[in-house]
């Protein structure tokens, strides 16, 4: 399986590796943990003070009414995309180089949509009234109204969140029994009550197969069909900028992604730090460069589309909108965002960079703050330069808003820090499904 | 009647499936294998006379449960709300719906059929699997979450002898009774 390593792992090799994963970390892991902690803690001021203070802390003024949070909300829901396609779709696909990188992306898959799901309550300012959401029977016989893609979207996120951390604790479930068959005392008591007493029977895995499969299909489509609902928050408003029925297959894309770059910022790291060089290969991050590229190139296409609607429409308005992001107040962030999603990762036709983890980590930093400035681009902007020059209006960013946006970033980093210390982080099953099953005569091979 | 389980340990896949051919010809058929990953070649062997798993019939269940009561949902809060589209009340008429506008609720549906199939299917597993399993079973080794293969044979007691002597011959690394 190895380029450059003559022996491929063995079995015990691989569970070897994954348990040295769980060692006590270093002062090095505490210091970023100290850092992601502090800005955590400046996430919850921010917030107790935007809930004492009300919404006007965060810089909220009609026709600002979205700004950073559902900026910070749709960036979130992206970058939670890459973990189910990498699991579900790539595992119909047979494609094999998903399983050394697809436990760490279904886990960031649901840290990142826990972030993403932050952003509504706080967005909704009195966020004890969020269940209002959901339709429960109650005294006034209201209910949610189905017609709207708000609704459509709580539908969408939190069975996305379910069904992803489903999938993503069945594919945990022979993994922890490999942990606490090698762990004692304490730490063996919990992990097999988190194995559910799984043995690798015969009889458990072939209904877990089965499942696992069926899963996989149900997976698919959710996860193309969650940034589509996403989309039509937007294109179902008449707002210039967001009426188009091209946001569904354009949000999709830019999703894959962003998340993409997101698995690369973290997937670099943990294979530095944890040494899984013979796992996490070359072939493994040229194959994502490629990805990244891909749907970079699709969404300069998309881009490019958005440009030649809005011109070729004859629409006044959709016009004029254009033109003020092009050039107005807010462009700096409009060639910001094009310069990173559209220019940067042009680099990665070359196969030294895709093979490069520098190269490819500052690849994934731009595409991550150029996908975070689309987000933005679509909704201020749009919103600030409507039909009626009296609904105009600038938003200026507040110190409220700035810190618990980047505190959302402190409350991923927390999840997905503590999670790669206490579950194996790449998948002792899968990665050995990869390398040749240990054979007495070597004739036949595999 | 008392039955002995008798435990090869096996460090190869192809020693394994020899064990279970061998076991298959001679009419053993009460056996538990355990593996640390699902092998292609040896389920090869298990599910030769085995019916699908029944799994998918939990998922179809959960689907359909999702789609139904996501378009009972849906239609029934619009009638009791009142809610008007296109200038009419939904209602409910011989013959079908009027005033409605049912495609925004086939997203929901969409969506509940992926959330209660994914639930079903998960509970199928669990359910068909007999997880969760409190009590280690008497045959499981530690070593086969890690990269031993166990081939595991319940038989009569004095038929013991023959099949300690079947898997040693297969090419167990141990063999033992439980």
């Amino acid at each position: 399986m190895s380029d450059g390593h003559s022996t491929p792992p063995t079995f015990a090799d691989v569970n070897r590796d994954v348990l040295r994963t769980l060692e006590p970390p270093g002062n090095l892991y505490f210091a970023w943990m100290c850092v992601v902690a502090l800005l955590l803690a400046g996430f919850f001021f921010a917030w107790a003070g935007q809930v004492w203070w009300g919404m006007g802390m965060a810089g909220k003024r009609v026709p600002q009414m979205w700004a950073m949070y559902i900026t910070t909300f749709v960036f979130w829901i992206g970058i939670g995309h890459a973990g189910t396609l990498i699991s579900a779709i790539l595992y119909l696909f047979r494609a094999r180089w998903r399983t050394s990188i697809y436990r760490a992306a279904e886990a960031m898959t649901i840290f990142a949509v826990m972030t993403a799901g932050l952003f509504p309550l706080i967005h909704a300012g009195r966020m004890w009234f969020a269940y209002f959401l959901l339709p429960y029977p109650n005294q006034r016989y209201l209910w949610p109204n189905f017609r709207s893609p708000l609704v459509w979207d709580v539908f969408a996120i939190s069975t996305y969140l379910s069904v992803s951390t489903v999938f993503f604790i069945v594919g945990l479930v022979p993994d922890i029994a490999a942990l606490r068959d090698a762990s004692t005392g304490w730490r063996r008591r919990i992990y097999a009550m988190l194995a559910l007493g799984w043995e690798g029977a015969d009889n458990q895995w072939r209904h877990y197969r089965r499942a696992y499969g069926l899963l996989a299909a149900l997976a698919t489509p959710l996860v193309l069909s969650v940034h589509s609902v996403v989309s039509w928050d937007f294109a179902m408003a008449l707002v210039p900028g967001w009426h188009s029925t091209l946001f569904a297959p354009f949000f999709v894309d830019g999703a894959i992604f962003s998340g993409f770059a997101m698995v690369l910022v973290l997937g670099l790291p943990m294979r530095h730090f944890f040494k899984l060089h013979a796992y996490i290969q070359e072939k493994h991050l040229d194959a994502m460069g490629k990805l990244i590229l891909v749907t970079g190139l699709v969404l300069t296409y998309f881009y490019l589309c958005e440009i030649f609607t809005s011109l070729y429409s004859g629409e006044h308005i959709e016009k004029a909108s254009l033109f003020w992001k092009v050039t107005q107040n807010y462009a700096w962030a409009l060639w910001t965002m094009y310069f990173c999603n559209c220019v940067a990762p042009l680099v990665l036709f070359s196969r030294r960079a895709r093979t490069s983890p520098v190269v490819l980590y500052v690849v994934s930093i731009l595409v991550l703050i150029g996908m975070w400035f689309e987000r933005f681009n679509i909704i201020v902007p749009s919103l600030g330069h409507d039909f009626y020059p009296y609904t105009w209006g600038i938003y200026y960013p507040s110190p409220t808003d700035t810190m618990i946006v980047i505190g959302s970033f402190a409350f991923f980093f927390l999840l997905f820090l503590g999670f790669i210390k206490v579950m194996p982080s790449l998948s002792i099953v899968e990665v050995k499904e990869t390398i040749p099953a240990p054979m007495r005569e070597k004739a036949h091979g595999h | 009647m008392a039955t002995e389980t008798i435990l090869g340990v096996f460090a190869h896949v192809d020693t394994t499936v020899r064990a279970l051919e061998e076991l298959r010809a001679r009419g053993y058929h009460d056996l538990t294998v355990y593996t640390p990953i699902p092998v292609h070649e040896i389920e090869e062997v298990l599910e030769r006379d085995r019916p699908v798993s029944r799994v998918r019939l939990f998922t179809l269940l959960g689907g359909l449960t999702g789609i139904a009561s996501a378009f009972l949902i849906t239609i029934w809060t619009s009638m009791v709300w009142g809610q008007v589209t296109g200038g009419k009340f939904l209602q409910l008429v011989p013959g079908g719906i009027i005033g409605s506008s049912l495609p925004p609720f086939f997203i929901i549906a969409f969506e509940m059929m992926v959330l209660f199939g994914g639930f079903a299917t998960v509970i199928g597993m669990v359910v068909l699997g007999r997880l969760p399993r409190l009590k280690a079973s008497a045959s499981f080794d530690p070593r086969f979450t890690n990269d031993r293969f166990g081939v595991a044979v319940h038989c009569a007691p004095e038929r013991a002898a023959a099949v300690h002597e079947l898997l040693r011959t297969a090419g167990a690394e141990e063999v033992k009774s439980r």
